[in-house]
Order: structure tokens, then sequence, then C-alpha cells
């Protein structure tokens, strides 16, 4: 059916609950109606918690009758030094963890490009940071390489004859980068090995048989169309390191330079502050950034989603 | 093009040769880290803490991880849990994203690319913005420390993208055959069985196996709403955190056993987990 006879079928038969739109529409119910109560209503919910005094009520002795404060929560938002530092730390955070894992991951790709020998278990070993669970990252590399009890890098500065450093406690966000990094990686690996395999192979040999050179090539004709899968490794990578959580409370428990916003939120509220008219105000400012990310996000894969149905 | 068949018309043999040297060199110093805590989780404490190897090597850390101390989460009660969690919310989340692909791709509903955004729009969503409404409702109603609030969240977690990497999926399956299924008046549910999912298995395999990476890694709700008796594994990774004592060795083969069957999954799928990755807009 084109999609003409479908807009006729449809709009003739508005209401008629047999009628074939809603037949179509029936399969894909359960699965709209779970995402709008598992995640939309909370986070209505959420917005009118933000106007609010709520408290845990188990928490505290005597509980106080939760009331609208209008918009007092949001005013305390900017008159709180340490929010501002979690702002600032997120920033840091997600542009250096998204940056260098772009430049390794596009590295990672070009090599893997090749044909090689054992070329399949290599990208194999490569991804396998990215499959670890997030917590068992974070303590392999607090305990065997930072540690200043056991950890390698302190033994190889020993052994250099250098005095050791306490790399988590005196460098906590590159120490948190540095598992990020490892982790994202692999996954920028991935896209942009996408993007080079899509690339004409025709252009590539007729730019070689006219003698260009190998970075030549690679400047004029890769990079520009690496162009949007690397806007969608940066995109995709942001939403999700700009929520990093696990490696923040394993390796530093959070502290003066580690907390980031979703950590700041977290110690407002379940761990330990449990405000949670407050912290949800907090949550609705970090809501904001994240739709601002993902708007581009969204305008990037729209495009890449036309090319394919083009293709 | 097929993956990594490129052979430059002017390059050297030596260049290529230089090519897979490195890329084996990066590889290792990549997986160093994973490597290394391998090894630990077969010496003995004091070897571990020291980065010696004096005593041999053995497999006495895992017996004694799976050795449980009263009071405390064992392995066996974890792995229970993350496997229950992981299992039942991975089926969910197939039974509910099969049809709506269907819906979205072979017979595409009115306004679809509205409904695909939509569902990876609350990917997007920070947890942060809707954890207090869910723990306060949770703890109403007597869901704190159960699996079934964690099923019920990591359902909407991979919800997203089980629907776009299927829907990815659906697409290939060729019109012919599916129209010769209408014409034979064959309904939904035997058309996906009969036509559909037979050449979409591979895969709905990786799709699946996405959502159990994703599941079993998954710590932040875990640890908001899941304390005590319904930790997953890795809460229990952490339990083998200790400060009385040597426990470099048991934590490493603690971490070698929690991420096991996620790394297993991971390299089966890894053909087709692009696709998941990037939403289903790359191959």
């Amino acid at each position: 059916m084109t999609a003409a006879a479908a807009d006729v079928a449809l709009k003739g038969r508005v209401g008629d609950p047999f009628s074939s739109a809603w037949r179509r529409r029936l399969p894909l119910l359960p699965a709209l109606l779970y995402s709008i109560a598992v995640t939309q209503l909370p986070f209505l919910v959420s917005i009118y918690y933000s106007f609010t005094n709520l408290k845990d009520k188990t928490q505290s002795l005597i509980p106080e009758p939760t009331k609208f404060v209008g918009i007092d929560n949001y005013k305390q938002i900017f008159s709180d030094p340490f929010f501002r530092q979690a702002v600032w730390t997120s920033v840091q955070m997600t542009v250096f963890a998204v940056v260098l894992s772009l430049v390794f991951g596009t590295l990672f790709a070009l090599l893997l490009d090749r044909k090689f020998l054992g070329q399949g278990l290599v990208r194999t070993l490569l991804i396998t940071p990215f499959l670890l669970m997030p917590v068992v990252a974070a303590l392999i590399w607090k305990q065997q390489m930072f540690s200043s009890l056991f950890g390698l890098l302190d033994k190889a500065l020993t052994f250099l004859g250098l005095s050791s450093v306490q790399f988590i406690s005196s460098h906590p966000l590159a120490s948190i980068v540095t598992v990020l990094v490892w982790q994202w990686t692999p996954f920028m690996m991935l896209i942009i090995l996408a993007g080079l395999q899509s690339q004409p192979g025709d252009i590539l040999e007729s730019a070689n048989v006219d003698g260009a050179s190998g970075f030549g090539i690679f400047r004029q004709l890769t990079l520009p169309h690496l162009r949007r899968y690397l806007e969608l490794g940066a995109l995709l990578g942001s939403i999700f390191i700009v929520q990093a959580f696990d490696a923040i409370d394993v390796m530093t428990g959070g502290g003066p330079g580690s907390t980031n916003i979703p950590y700041y939120v977290y110690q407002e509220s379940i761990g330990g502050g449990f405000r949670y008219g407050s912290a949800s105000a907090y949550a609705i400012v970090v809501v904001i950034f994240s739709i601002i990310i993902a708007t581009f996000a969204l305008r990037v894969l729209s495009s890449l989603f036309k090319d394919e149905e083009r293709a | 093009m097929k993956r990594g068949t490129k052979l430059g018309v002017g390059e050297r043999r030596s260049f290529t040769l230089g090519i897979g040297m490195l890329a084996w060199l990066v590889a290792l110093i990549w997986i160093f880290p994973v490597g290394w805590t391998l090894l630990t989780s077969f010496k003995t404490e004091q070897d571990a803490a020291a980065q010696t190897l004096n005593q041999g090597l053995s497999f006495g850390r895992y017996h004694d991880i799976a050795q449980s101390t009263p009071g405390t989460l064992s392995l066996q009660t974890a792995f229970m849990n993350s496997l229950v969690v992981v299992l039942v919310s991975t089926l969910i989340v197939l039974v509910l994203a099969l049809p709506a692909a269907y819906a979205l791709a072979i017979r595409p509903v009115h306004k679809w690319r509205d409904v695909l955004f939509f569902f990876i729009s609350t990917k997007f969503l920070p947890v942060v913005a809707s954890i207090f409404p869910i723990y306060v409702y949770a703890e109403k109603w007597n869901l704190i420390g159960t699996r079934t609030i964690l099923i019920i969240l990591y359902v909407a977690i991979n919800l997203p993208l089980a629907v776009w990497m299927t829907r990815s999926f659906f697409m290939e399956v060729p019109r012919e055959l599916i129209e010769a299924a209408e014409i034979d008046g064959t309904s939904i549910i035997n058309q996906l069985r009969s036509v559909i999912l037979p050449i979409a298995a591979p895969g709905i395999a990786a799709t699946a196996l996405l959502c159990v990476i994703f599941a079993w890694n998954e710590y932040f709700y875990a640890l908001q709403l899941n304390f005590a008796s319904g930790s997953t594994m890795p809460q229990w990774v952490i339990s083998n955190v200790s400060t009385r004592g040597n426990f470099l060795a048991k934590l490493s083969a603690a971490s070698m056993i929690a991420c096991l069957p996620v790394i297993l999954a991971g390299w089966a799928a890894q053909k087709r987990m692009i696709r998941g990755l990037s939403m289903g807009a790359l191959k």
C-alpha cells in the first residue's frame, strides 16, 4: 500500500476502533504506553516535586507537611556554589572524555579498516573494555592501576626511582576521565569504522590512480565523509557520558573535582540529603541541558536515517 | 564493500604488515588492564598485593569468593537476582518491541517517524529526572529491594534500543514475502512467526544480547532501589572490596566472574552491535 492510500484509509474511518488505522496502531500501543508510563509520567511528577519542599518521610523524626514553595528551589540553584562546581565538573568530564575517546576511536578504526592477519581478533579484543561492567572497569583502574598500595603505575614510578603519586586523590577528574575514555573508545571506534566502510570504494580507487597521496585522500575525501559519523559519535557519547555515575561512585565517591551533576543530585537526595523537592529542581535543570544536546543528536540521527531510507 | 578488504593500489606489502603489527600492539595495550586482572585472579593474595608471582597460580580465589559469609551478600544470591532480572526484563522487552517494530516497519502507522523519535528521546532523558517519583512510589508500593522494580525499570531502559534495532532488521525482510503472506490472508501473528521472524532471527538475537548486556551491567537503579537481599552482580563485586586484609586477588576473581557472561554475549553480538548502539542509524 502506498503512503497516499494509507492516508486515505486513515481519514476514511476515524473513530471506528476496528478500522484499519487502529488495527495498524494496535501492535504499537503496548510498547508506547509502557514507555510513557515508566519514563514520561515520573518526569511530570518530578516537575511537580520541584515546586514543593518534599522530603523523605521515613528519614526525619518530625515529618514536615509537604507544601508548595513556588520557585524557591530554582532560586536556590543559582546561589549554590556546589552546584556551579558540579556543572563545571560535568562540562570538563564530558568534553575531555568525548574528545579523547573520539580521537583514539578514529585512529583505531583507521587501523582496523585495513586487512591484516588476525583482524577479527584485534577487533574483538578492542571492544572488550566497552562490554565490561562500568563498576568493574572503575575498580580495575582504581585498584590495579592507580592504587598507591598495589597499583602498577605506582610500582612503575618506584621502579624508575620517582616518588609515588596519589593519582585518584590528587587528580580525581583525570582518573575518572581515563576510565571513561578507556571504555568509550571502542564505542567510537565501531561508529567510525561503520563510516569508513560505507565510503564508496570506487572514488578512493580513482583518487589513488590519479596519484593522490594517502594523507591527501584522507583529508580531502575520508574526513569530510566521516564528519557526520564523528558528530553522531560525539553526540551519543555526550548523552551517555554526561550521565556518568558508576565510575564516580566507585573511584572517589564524590568530592571536589569529581562530583558531576547527576552525582550531586544523588547526594542531595537518595544518597543522604533526602530533599526530593530541591533535588528535583536540580534534575529539571539537567534535563534542560540534555534537551539541548539531544536536539542536535536527533538532527544528526535523522539525517543519517533519511540517507539510509534513500539507499 | 566487504569489511577490511581495502588494499590501496600503490601500497607496498611492508606497509600493510606494519599496520597489522601496530593494530596488534594497540589492542594488546588496550586490553592489558583486563588481562592483568585475569592473571591476578589466579594469584595468592600476597602475590596480588605485591604485584609479584612467587607462589604460583591456582583457582583458589574463585573457590574463596563462592563461599558465603552469613550476613553478607553471597555470589549465589546476587547471581540469581541478576539472572532473573536480566532474563525476564529482556523477554518482556522483546514481547513489547517485536509487534511495535512490525507497526513501524512492515505496515507503518501514520506518523511512524515521530513515534520512532519519541522512543529514542526517552533514552535521552537523564535518569535523575525520574528517579525521585520512582523511588517515592516504589517505597509506597513496597517495591524497594525487590526484583520486580528492577525488571520494570530495565524494560524501560532497553525498550527504545530494541524497537529501533528490530525495526531496522524488519526493514530488510523482502517486501514480496510479506505481500505474499498478506494475500494469503495470514494474520499478523502468523506473518511474524512464519515469514518475518525466521529472516530477522539473527538480528533479534543480537538485540536480545545487547539488552542482556545493558541490564546485567546496570548499577544506578540497582544501588538506589535494590540494596540488601535484592542486590545484583555489580553490588556483589563491590562487596569484595575489603578494608581489612588483602583483597585484590579475590576482587579480580569476582570481577572476572561478573563480566564473563556479558563479554561472551558481546563477542557473539559484535557484528550487529553497531546497529543497536547507533539506534539503527548505522549498519
